[in-house]
């Protein structure tokens, strides 16, 4: 089609328009995350845990600030049409900074020692080898987790802000390489950890490519990679390129619905989740499911919305195995950490449900969910750190029986998280499900059929949850056991995520307003 | 009318009383049995204003309301009232739960005393939750309470009950919450379906104007029936029901048997009838079925049980299948019968409970085959537990009669072969309570060794019973008070199914109904 490339080819080169202050929390994060190499570079080893965490929390804050007073005055589409800088991308950027400070606050967790104690001292080594001992007997730390931790958060926000494919596969690959990395540098069962970053690097890799391929496809049937122009041409196109259509949708989602977990992309959720280093697992399963929702709100209702007819059916069918794969395997399971991985899965069906409504109740539904969902995940993970046999993580389910006679306060907090995962009244579990669920019965058949899935799949995975909850406070304390006491940092993470998860629960009010003004697009 | 917002203190005093008793320093901890006492006392004065205020003439849906926004964004409110049903209720409760606590008052020792603390906490907060789940007239609002009031019960079975607690907790809890979450499915069809808006949740904005196709109305009303059949508990789902109550302790049993399974039959009459009219209508011949089974089942049960603990519960099954009945039977009669009957019930299976725990405490046994000839032992205690039985089995004179009477008659308008069936249930209970009452109390007098003979009723226990059996004698003979302030809600409820009684004349020429 040579015509409709030299239309798109601009007559004489232009500068595009920057709304600086638009994106300037993505570069107050950038800044961060280079002045963290910087520090790894030429700071003191001693001293350099305590410059990074405190780097990156200020970081982040700023970030949130910027976005706050500034960036929120400034909707634009920006940078050429490849940003949107619109209600949805600054709620759910405002919603990363904010998950993201609680998720480093967990990392930054050293329970005494040197370095923070979830991470390897020294990721190179051979995991059992003299090398291995003799850096932890010279107090390596891999600190560099904190940068990393900032360059995923900036490829996250370019990702639920991209407004063209090309945007948005850079936004996912800045995102996932340091992911990749920090999957692996668990301190403690160090070849689990191995496996499951090679793991999740390959499966990430082929879904990659997935994307890629689809954007491909999408731009040779709209002649642009922007969303806007994508919707545009499904309105506008005579039908001479349609069959690249469909192939184009489908590829892009699967590589989106990879990110998020949906059944049956979801095999890499667990053994990642199990393996990395727990503070990096809340982290992913918070902030990464939260970039990759946005993402995926952002194809479908911008981008590929008008042809849905095509491919909802199909995503309808995901969003159902994705619940009832996620709630019936989290049954079986017999560590906490690959349960909390399924019952992610599980999460991440109901919320495509909300996704699938196509209104704009459901975009502050989702966006609301996927900030509940995030804070009560990150804590739990924290506790989950805390729980200790031997010194290693007890995260073997037969380790927590009667926590909640020797921790009561420990206990309890988990209790609750998990009563917020099943989705109680007065936690913010249940308002998210609402949340979501609502909408999706005003759209129609479809969405009651999810529904009553998503509901029955919560009893289900209600019954893992009130097992865990048996086990802690109905049956004879493991001996070993112990909750560690943890510092203030992930003290103060802990509380802010059981009070987020009260507060949303109990007074909703004002975050469902924050999440239902933004909740809409621009073009 | 007094401004006074009596149904948000009723949850508010109880919540404190619980935080209270949970903040209690170990060293006096001894002061949660009576701070407890106390606040349920401070809540049962609440509930006796409440009652003096509310005006059952006064031709209004909801008295005493209270109306706040609380989360426009979904259309809900936190809106309470009561209606006379719903005031029974919460003065039924609130009657129960200090005799409940007294029961309990040695049911654990200080020894442990954050276990024992809890204990009282957790019923503490149980009764606000039961205040809060009769009052609410915001379909949001009761489903918070339906669900979230599952939490304290699963506690109080799960930490305190018998040796199989774990798996009854976790039964009661998992047939509740599946219940329910299929009710959140209809919960929020019904807002679509209704006027919508900021306070779109409110009953009396719902009342009436739910609209939708009849298909979509009849599965809405399945959503909320299922929740309320499990909860009543009615046959086929009702099988959690005598694990929990043979389980818990005697007191929790009795809150939980006593007082919230009437939250499935309350909202049977609140929820299905009130907003689905046509689709009740359409089920009222498989409720009745299932109605008449549950009081067969349950009887037929309940003979055949040497727990003491779980015929009471069977028992119970078969009770809710006549509540079931009267609130189906769309007459005024069967209807005023039916709520009478949750108030009976609740007060003759405390006695029946409280009085088989007060047994069990002295021997240490559940099984009926372990007694024999107790009431030469225990006299009083026999012969309180021989009352208790009576009013169960409906003797004429006990409160029991009165309502079952009135079920039957109100049935018999309608529906002749389910209540001519119904009337075996009579027959059976007859059976079980004084075959139960043979076995347990007469006979040879047992023999103990000379230092341990069991004591008869003491002081606190008598306390216990009383109240309970004065009730019964009361509302047996003069029932009036309890029936004018339930009578208007029953023709309002009438009213909304849009249902007359059958006349007489009707009834003798329409001979084909």
């Amino acid at each position: 089609m040579p015509a409709v490339v030299s239309a798109a080819l601009p007559a004489a080169f232009e500068q595009v328009q920057i709304d600086y202050l638009a994106i300037a929390p993505m570069m107050v994060v950038v800044a961060g995350a280079l002045v963290g190499v910087l520090v790894e570079a030429f700071a003191p080893r001693e001293r350099r845990h305590g410059i990074q965490v405190g780097l990156t929390i200020g970081t982040l804050l700023v970030a949130l600030a910027v976005l706050a007073v500034w960036s929120r005055d400034h909707l634009a589409v920006t940078l050429g049409g490849s940003m949107a800088i619109d209600g949805v991308a600054l709620f759910l950027q405002g919603t990363l900074l904010g998950l993201s400070v609680i998720g480093v606050l967990v990392m930054a967790e050293r329970f005494g020692g040197t370095g923070s104690d979830a991470f390897t001292p020294m990721g190179a080594s051979t995991p059992g080898s003299a090398q291995e001992t003799a850096a932890t007997r010279a107090g390596y730390a891999t600190s560099e987790v904190f940068p990393l931790t900032l360059f995923a958060v900036l490829g996250m926000m370019v990702f639920v802000a991209a407004n063209d494919l090309i945007t948005m596969f850079v936004g996912l690959e800045v995102l996932s390489l340091p992911l990749y990395v920090m999957t692996g540098l668990a301190r403690r069962r160090r070849l689990l950890s191995q496996e499951a970053a090679l793991k999740y690097f390959l499966l990430g890799a082929f879904s990659s490519a997935f994307f890629l391929f689809g954007a491909a496809l999408l731009y040779g049937y709209a002649g642009s990679s922007d969303l806007g122009r994508i919707g545009t041409a499904i309105t506008t196109n005579a039908g001479e390129l349609d069959g690249l259509l469909l192939p184009g949708v489908v590829l892009t989602l699967v590589g989106l619905l990879f990110k998020v977990g949906a059944v049956p992309f979801h095999s890499w959720t667990p053994d990642a989740y199990q393996g990395a280093p727990t503070p990096v697992t809340g982290f992913m399963a918070a902030c990464t499911k939260l970039a990759a929702f946005g993402a995926i709100l952002r194809l479908t209702y911008v981008g590929v919305g008008s042809n849905r007819w095509d491919w909802q059916l199909g995503v309808v069918v995901v969003a159902i195995l994705t619940m009832v794969v996620g709630a019936v395997l989290s049954v079986t399971q017999t560590d906490v950490k690959r349960l909390l991985a399924y019952s992610s899965v599980a999460h991440a069906g109901f919320i495509l449900v909300g996704v699938l409504a196509f209104s704009k109740a459901a975009i502050g539904g989702v966006m609301f969910y996927l900030l509940a969902y995030g804070a009560t995940t990150i804590a739990a993970f924290a506790i989950v750190t805390m729980v200790r046999q031997d010194g290693s993580e007890a995260s073997h389910l037969s380790q927590w029986a009667g926590l909640g006679r020797n921790h009561p306060v420990v206990a309890g907090a988990f209790a609750f998280l998990l009563l917020a995962f099943a989705g109680i009244p007065l936690t913010s579990g249940f308002t998210a499900k609402f949340a979501t669920f609502a909408p999706a019965v005003q759209s129609g058949t479809a969405g009651v059929v999810m529904v009553v899935v998503g509901v029955l799949a919560s009893a289900v995975t209600a019954f893992v949850y009130v097992r865990l909850i048996v086990l802690m406070y109905f049956t004879e304390p493991t001996p070993g056991v112990v909750a560690l006491t943890p510092s203030v940092p992930s003290t103060v993470a802990i509380t802010l995520g059981v009070l987020i998860t009260v507060v949303a629960g109990v007074f909703p009010t004002w975050v469902l307003q924050l999440a239902g003004n933004a909740s809409s697009f621009l073009l | 009318m007094t401004s006074l917002p009596l149904l948000t203190l009723m949850m508010v005093v109880p919540v404190l009383g619980a935080v209270v008793v949970a903040a209690l320093p170990t060293g006096s901890v001894r002061l949660a049995r009576p701070v407890a006492l106390g606040a349920s006392l401070v809540t049962l004065v609440l509930a006796v204003l409440a009652w003096v205020a509310f005006d059952a003439g006064s031709g209004r849906m909801f008295q005493l309301t209270e109306t706040h926004s609380w989360i426009p964004q979904f259309g809900v409110s936190y809106a309470l009232g009561v209606d006379g049903i719903a005031l029974a209720l919460i003065v039924m409760a609130a009657i129960l739960t200090p005799v409940c606590i007294l029961a309990a008052w040695n049911d654990e020792v200080v020894d442990t005393p954050g276990r024992f603390k809890r204990y009282f906490a957790l019923m503490l907060v149980l009764e606000a939750f039961m205040v809060g789940v009769f009052a609410a007239t915001d379909v949001f609002l009761f489903y918070v309470f339906f669900e979230a009031m599952l939490i304290p019960v699963y506690f109080l079975i799960g930490l305190y009950g018998g040796p199989q607690r774990q798996y009854a907790a976790v039964k009661f809890l998992l047939f509740s919450l599946a219940g329910g979450l299929v009710m959140l499915v209809s919960v929020i069809a019904v807002y679509f379906a209704g006027p919508g808006g900021e306070n779109g949740f409110l009953v009396e904005q719902l009342v009436g104007n739910v609209n939708g196709s009849t298909g979509a109305l009849r599965w809405m009303f399945v959503g909320f029936f299922i929740a309320f059949a499990v909860k009543a508990p009615m046959w086929p789902v009702h099988t959690w029901l005598p694990d929990a109550a043979t389980e818990a302790r005697p007191a929790t049993a009795v809150l939980l048997v006593g007082v919230l399974d009437k939250v499935g039959t309350y909202g049977m009459i609140r929820f299905c009838l009130q907003l689905f009219p046509e689709a009740s209508q359409w089920a009222t011949p498989v409720v009745l079925t299932l109605a008449v089974i549950s009081v067969v089942y349950g009887a037929l049960l309940a003979i055949g049980q040497t727990d003491m603990m779980r015929l009471i519960a069977f028992t119970s099954i078969s009770h809710f299948g006549f509540i079931v009945l009267g609130i189906f039977a769309m007459t005024s009669v069967g209807g005023a019968g039916a709520n009478l009957y949750m108030i009976n019930h609740g007060f003759s299976t405390a006695a029946l409970f409280l009085i088989a725990g007060f047994l069990v405490t002295r021997h240490g046994s559940k099984r009926i085959p372990d007694y024999g000839g107790w009431q030469r032992v225990t006299p009083v205690l026999a012969g309180t537990f021989l009352v208790a039985g009576l009013s169960s089995l409906a003797l004429p004179g006990l409160s029991t009669f009165v309502s079952e009477f009135l079920v039957l008659q109100g049935t018999f308008m309608r529906y002749k072969v389910a209540a001519v069936i119904a009337a075996l249930g009579i027959v059976l209970a007859a059976l079980y309570i004084l075959l139960m009452y043979q076995r347990v109390m007469t006979g040879p007098k047992p023999a103990f060794p000379e230092d341990a003979v069991p004591a008869d009723l003491s002081h606190r226990e008598r306390w216990v019973v009383a109240p309970i059996i004065a009730a019964f004698v009361v509302l047996g003979f003069y029932p009036k008070p309890v029936l004018d302030v339930l009578n208007p809600a029953v023709r309002t409820t009438m009213e909304i199914v849009g249902v007359t009684d059958p006349s007489p004349a009707a009834e003798a020429s329409g001979s084909a109904k």
